[in-house]
């Protein structure tokens, strides 16, 4: 063959068609139904799953290079900060329960969505999206081990992180995030993607990652930097994904719309609930701050999600219904959140601490509005009562949210001097909420939320553990005196202090 | 106007795909961060291929963004040639 | 101020994690073992799921086979996330070269015409089997128990759609889009390869993530890859001018003897975990190895024609020596 054609070259468009979607094909020897078992009852339609489109196009080549690369980065970085008592950098150890916190709510929460969107990723019965979502499942899986990894040298030294992995399924705060993953999990594929692929990654992790990380790199935490950043550089193809599949799912068919707002409502409110966590994180947990938490929200949520609520606008979305009071609630819920907690300190795997008066300070300075006149009173006073050394401790437990498991503590959006408190009683049972939207969440399904695991309930009919606080404790695997408790007088504290003070004087050994 | 921006961690293989991103969006604003660099622009904002070679000689593979970017806000599309972001409203 | 932190020596508090601790005594743990190990939530789940509100979300049940531990089952490659994708990242710098070698010298085109059709007729299918086996494996990463038995079923499902891949490039470089036209065409319309896509579209049917091991990456995988790749590719159609097929192959063939070393260790502790295991796993060996063994006989006849029948048997003997030493009998 001496006329030896050049080949025509393929676009990446066409290519990647090829590489991907081309594989799949319509079944003959079973029923389509068998196959994708799941993906009509949720009441979407889907006419053309070859509208999909992809926004970035890695095929594995691609993939399992450029990963490679971050990868090779990543554990370089975590290698150094575990021989090198990379630990000892950090500014104060009171930065370490914002590090605890994020290994027993957040990693586990990276490991659902890692096997969340492997259900997706066989469920959807279209190529193109079933391959985005089987590429975010294992990057899931990265972003939970790397994060395991990174914090593996801390739980060497400090406490708080032994027990992640017992206390992702038995800890009172953490049926917030376990709940919030767990409900998406349970929904169907569809309401999945909503939820995690665009409510979450597209809305919230922007304010999870980006302002957290540059936190940790303020603090001297080179090993959540480079988690932070390794994760987030995944993220933007999440977030694209997220979007494409909200648009995909809207242009389909008009009746798809109401579905789609009402997930929307849904979701944004119980990621917002899920992020106050993160607020509390930023506001009060690191000791040099890069942004306040109401910064944060708003150039990551008010700027940017303006800008997208406008854009989807044309399919007739509205920006979801708890968006208003989420923007009330902006300057709050950060300090309803940590005043909560150190009252239940004996009750959390992390040290709470009342804020020195320059914390106070900064904390006045960035919420002009609301500190001075809420909250800096209820800090004095818990000061006041611990200098005369009788601290305060709230040995109630709280009402917890049926929807969101948040203990009831927030105010009502329009009055920040009464708590917010709702009820509804289903079948003859009497159920608490947080705020009108966690309530509407839970009266559309309520034979999903009354299985709910709620930890209170279950802790005063003594099944977690044999009843009473010691074997609750137990049960947790929460060391009393070491993992609980005052910052002040901690095990960490005084080891941190001794071993920077080895490090930077003569008398290290 | 909506804004759509573009976040990529400082380091030395970004250094050109900022200075790129610069000169073909001359209304982007660029805001230097711990750890990060953050682009903002009204409306799109585009990172060509042909630009980023020109600043560094060498050939520029344009998914090799993954490997340093943090986030990113806007619709994407991408070519071999050019990855933009816009919003359609 | 930059302190030099590694002057100093420090006790640790504690070696590993408790839950590692527990497992495998107070010492360091590796990083599989950390990336691996109970990161499934267990216990207090919140809700039933609505597509199915019979099943837990997390559900060990959902499959005939039972073990009183799942983390009992290891990887022996021990694949975390990133030892996996340095692996196959290492394994992609050799087969973009060895692309690159046949593109650049004009190796395929120099191949008769015949055998470059018969090597297309051969291969371009595949490409929808290994679909097949991806979804197989992302509905048992989805809903098997247990990490160490998940996670590398979601490495080997984006394994198979890169080697869907490699093969739609394969199909460029010896032909052009419409070989992978007529190769999907096959798949669906071709008596040759019916039985093997009824048997794809059976196993996708199924729900119980073992029994999907079983038929997918035990049985039929056991007999595909070593007859299509070791056997047809690297031996018959390289000894008849194809070698350049065989170094674009060369992932496949590597691919699949990695595989096999875990699928084995897989089968060999759900065997040894109890009788009713093993008369689980015979009961699908029985279900499926005869219609796996019958899916691809024609296919190998596309080259050996007569000689297929002998090349299966071979095969099936070698298959019936794996089973033995996995301790899969009755």
């Amino acid at each position: 063959m001496d006329m030896k054609v050049q080949k025509a070259k393929l676009g990446l468009k066409e290519k990647y068609r090829l590489m991907t979607r081309d594989l799949g094909w319509t079944p003959s020897y079973q029923p389509h139904e068998k196959l994708y078992p799941y993906a009509a009852y949720e009441g979407i339609v889907i006419h053309d799953w070859d509208k999909w489109e992809d926004p970035f196009r890695l095929t594995m080549d691609a993939y399992w290079k450029y990963q490679a690369e971050k990868d090779r980065k990543f554990y370089a970085i975590i290698d150094a900060h575990a021989q090198n008592n990379g630990h000892l950098n950090i500014t104060d150890a009171r930065y370490l329960s914002a590090l605890k916190i994020f290994l027993q709510a957040i990693s586990p929460g990276e490991y659902c969505a890692h096997k969340g969107f492997a259900r997706a990723g066989r469920e959807f019965p279209g190529v193109g999206t079933q391959v985005a979502c089987q590429m975010q499942s294992i990057d899931e899986l990265r972003h939970a081990q790397t994060q395991i990894h990174a914090l593996s040298s801390y739980n060497r030294y400090y406490d708080g992180f032994h027990a992640f992995i017992q206390m992702r399924d038995r800890m009172w705060y953490n049926s917030v995030p376990r709940s919030f993953f767990d409900d998406a999990m349970t929904g169907g594929p569809f309401e999945f993607m909503v939820a995690i692929g665009f409510s979450f990654e597209y809305v919230l992790t922007n304010l999870l990652f980006v302002p957290f990380m540059s936190g940790a790199a303020y603090n001297g935490d080179m090993a959540t930097v480079t988690f932070g950043f390794s994760a987030q550089s995944d993220e933007a193809r999440h977030m694209t994904l997220g979007l494409e599949c909200i648009k995909f799912i809207l242009e389909q068919d008009p009746a798809n719309l109401p579905i789609v707002q009402r997930w929307l409502d849904k979701w944004f409110w119980r990621g917002l609930r899920l992020l106050s966590l993160v607020g509390t994180m930023m506001d009060y947990m690191l000791p040099k701050r890069v942004m306040s938490w109401a910064e944060a929200w708003e150039i990551y949520a008010e700027d940017n999600g303006s800008a997208l609520f406008k854009d989807l606008a044309r399919y007739g979305i509205r920006p979801p219904k708890g968006w208003k009071d989420a923007a009330k609630a902006r300057d709050h819920i950060s300090h309803q959140f940590m005043l909560a907690f150190y009252q239940w300190s004996f009750g959390t795997a992390f040290h709470g601490w009342i804020p020195s008066e320059a914390d106070l300070d900064w904390l006045s300075s960035k919420y002009p509005e609301t500190f001075d006149r809420h909250y800096r009173p209820r800090w004095d006073y818990f000061k006041k009562l611990a200098d005369a050394g009788t601290q305060f401790r709230n040995v109630g437990l709280a009402k917890l949210c049926q929807c969101c498991q948040m203990p009831c503590v927030f105010t009502e959006p329009d009055d920040p001097t009464l708590l917010c408190h709702r009820e509804r009683v289903i079948d003859g049972h009497r159920y608490h909420f947080c705020s009108d939207h966690c309530r509407e969440i839970v009266e559309h399904e309520p034979e999903k939320y009354v299985q709910a695991w709620m930890p209170m309930n279950q802790l005063f009919q003594g099944t977690s553990g044999g009843g009473g606080i010691e074997n609750w404790m137990r049960w947790v695997n929460l060391v009393d005196g070491k993992d609980n408790g005052d910052f002040v007088g901690s095990r960490d504290q005084r080891n941190f202090a001794a071993w920077r003070g080895m490090a930077t004087s003569n008398n290290g050994t | 106007m909506s804004q759509v921006f573009i976040v990529l961690q400082s380091n030395e293989e970004t250094r050109a795909i900022v200075e790129a991103i610069e000169q073909d969006n001359p209304r982007a604003k660029v805001t230097r961060q711990p750890a990060m660099v953050r682009i903002d622009a009204p409306e799109h904002l585009v990172i060509r291929r042909t630009t980023v070679e020109e600043k560094t000689g060498g050939a520029f593979d344009l998914q090799s963004l993954h490997i340093n970017l943090v986030t990113l806000g806007g619709h994407v599309s991408e070519d071999e040639d050019e990855l933009s972001l816009s919003w359609n409203h | 101020m930059q302190i030099d932190l590694r002057t100093v020596t420090i006790e640790p508090q504690r070696h590993a994690y408790d839950h590692l601790e527990q497992r495998f005594g107070a010492k360091p743990a590796s990083r599989y073992q950390e990336a691996s190990y109970d990161i499934q939530a267990v216990e207090n789940l919140h809700y039933r799921p609505t597509w199915d509100p019979e099943q837990q979300l997390y559900d060990p049940d959902l499959s005939r086979v039972r073990m009183r531990d799942w983390y009992a089952i290891k990887d022996p490659r021990q694949f975390y996330y990133s030892s996996y994708t340095l692996t196959r990242a290492r394994q992609q710098d050799t087969a973009e070269a060895n692309f690159a070698f046949v593109e650049s010298r004009g190796l395929s085109a120099l191949m008769p015409g015949e055998l470059t059709a018969q090597v297309l007729a051969l291969l371009m299918p595949l490409r929808h089997a290994a679909w097949g086996a991806n979804q197989n494996n992302t509905l048992i990463c989805g809903y098997g128990f247990g990490t160490t038995f998940t996670q590398p079923c979601m490495f080997q499902a984006m394994d198979q759609l890169g080697i869907a891949q490699y093969l739609s490039r394969l199909g460029l470089l010896l032909g052009d889009p419409e070989s992978l036209g007529a190769g999907k065409r096959a798949w669906m319309v071709d008596a040759t390869w019916q039985p093997l896509r009824h048997y794809t579209e059976d196993t996708m049917a199924l729900r119980d993530p073992v029994e999907v091991f079983v038929a997918q990456n035990l049985v039929l995988d056991g007999l595909l890859y070593p007859l299509v790749y070791e056997h047809l590719v690297d031996d018959v159609l390289s000894a008849r001018g194809a070698s350049c097929v065989a170094m674009l192959t060369q992932f496949m063939s590597e691919w699949g003897s990695e595989t096999r070393k875990w699928i084995d260790a897989v089968t060999k502790t759900l065997a040894a975990e109890s009788a009713d295991n093993r008369a689980a796993l015979c009961d699908w060996i029985d279900r499926w190895l005869p219609r796996a063994a019958l899916a691809v006989l024609p296919i190998v006849a596309i080259v050996l024609g007569d000689q297929a029948q002998s090349a299966v048997e071979d095969q099936m003997t070698d298959f019936a020596g794996r089973l033995g030493k996995a301790g899969v009998t009755r």
